[in-house]
């Protein structure tokens, strides 16, 4: 087990971000994505001397992709799906730079913007807002998607395809 | 108005800015790209698009304590004989010194207005529409498109061989006048090449600004200033191109 629990250090946790980013993303609460990823991490470190694959990033993405749709499933039963986004508003402003060119104004316009990109991408379908977070922001191949999301390649390629047609189609409405 | 682009396209287009299609694909593509403005319009779209979202979309990282618990829960705290202890301690001496000579590299230089306005209009680009004037990875399209427009000719080329195709080029403003903006991208990742006239000869030099690699050089009568989001190195790689010659 002592050596199951370092190959587990050293090949699943450098993961955790990524874990902790995909659930933040579904589950839309960080209390509830630190919940399942804990649990899901915790179940990871059990089953992981069985593990044999060549990805442990796919295989550790694709159990708590699975335990998040789990708790989005039993919120729905429960009817409690949380509808309030915890996250701070202004986190998205941290990386906002000074634009020596930008009156007040457009800077707040375009903060404004920012945030509602994030909001858009927060309110896709789940099936299609998985597929985008994993490729924008975890950089995962097709495959790798596919891999996660129980789906066939030709499946993650329409996905992402529905949500950046989404996201675009937002764009033009607004300009 | 763009005309709409080939409903059969879409996938591929999307697929080769994902660094999903074989270089055979890519190909075939880029001969379809050359001759449908619709098609070129929704790569531009999906470009912007693919940025703001990563600038929009923040990569939530996991908190500490849960690091921590898992660490723990994964390899208890061992019974360390001091041969043990000090084999570790040697790693993140290691690991400390990699980090402060990266660091180094990458320090925010004193603050320099232009880079600034530089990463500030690399992001203004990236809303629909603004991401070039000139659309298209024809250097000889792009380089008359300037004539009339600014004062000099930019050097313009394509490194679309080594992974760094051109994709049109824009009016931008910088320092209160406007220079040549060329586009180019490394899959996904936009870069941004401001080239003005400038005397002198510098080597590459690489900053980061507000999350945001910038890498500056002059030669040959002009100055070059390379904004991106991708990876400090990798930007270095794209100067270094540039400097070797077309």
């Amino acid at each position: 087990m002592d050596r199951d629990g370092a190959a587990f250090a050293r090949l699943a946790l450098p993961h955790l971000d990524a874990a902790y980013n995909l659930a933040r993303w579904l589950l839309r609460d960080p209390v509830a994505a630190e919940d399942v990823v804990q649990d899901a991490m915790l179940r990871a470190l059990t089953y992981f001397a069985s593990f044999r694959g060549a990805n442990p990033r796919a295989w550790l993405l694709q159990i708590v992709r699975n335990a998040a749709h789990d708790r989005l499933a039993a919120a729905a039963r429960a009817r409690e799906v949380p509808l309030v986004m915890h996250d701070d508003e202004d986190e998205t402003a941290v990386n906002e730079p000074a634009d020596p060119a930008d009156d007040p104004e457009t800077a707040l316009s375009r903060r404004q913007d920012r945030a509602a990109l994030a909001a858009a991408l927060a309110a896709l379908p789940v099936e299609l807002r998985e597929c985008l977070v994993l490729r924008e922001l975890e950089e995962m191949s097709y495959r790798d998607i596919a891999e996660v999301t129980g789906v066939p390649v030709g499946t993650v390629m329409s996905r992402l395809w529905r949500a950046r047609r989404a996201l675009l189609c937002r764009g033009e409405a607004q300009a | 108005m763009t005309p709409p682009p080939c409903p059969d396209q879409a996938l591929l287009v999307q697929a080769e800015l994902d660094g999903e299609l074989s270089v055979a694909g890519s190909a075939a593509l880029q001969v379809h790209l050359e001759g449908c403005a619709g098609c070129r319009a929704l790569q531009a779209g999906l470009l912007g698009l693919s940025a703001r979202v990563r600038l929009a979309g923040p990569r939530h990282a996991a908190p500490d304590r849960l690091r921590a618990m898992l660490a723990a829960r994964a390899v208890p705290p061992p019974r360390v004989t001091g041969r043990l202890m000090r084999r570790p301690a040697l790693a993140f001496g290691a690991g400390a010194a990699l980090a402060a000579l990266v660091a180094l590299a990458l320090l925010p230089g004193p603050v320099a207005p232009l880079e600034d306005q530089a990463v500030a209009g690399h992001i203004r680009a990236l809303q629909p529409g603004h991401l070039t004037d000139v659309p298209s990875s024809d250097r000889h399209t792009v380089r008359p498109w300037f004539d009339g427009r600014i004062d000099y000719a930019p050097p313009v080329r394509d490194f679309a061989g080594a992974g760094f195709p051109l994709v049109g080029g824009r009016l931008d403003y910088l320092g209160g006048r406007p220079v040549a903006a060329l586009v180019y991208r490394r899959d996904r990742h936009l870069i941004d090449l401001y080239v003005w006239p400038a005397e002198g000869e510098t080597t590459p030099a690489a900053r980061a600004r507000n999350g945001y690699a910038v890498v500056t050089w002059r030669d040959a009568g002009m100055a070059f200033l390379a904004v991106s989001d991708l990876e400090a190195a990798q930007l270095l790689e794209f100067a270094r191109l540039w400097r070797s010659g077309p």
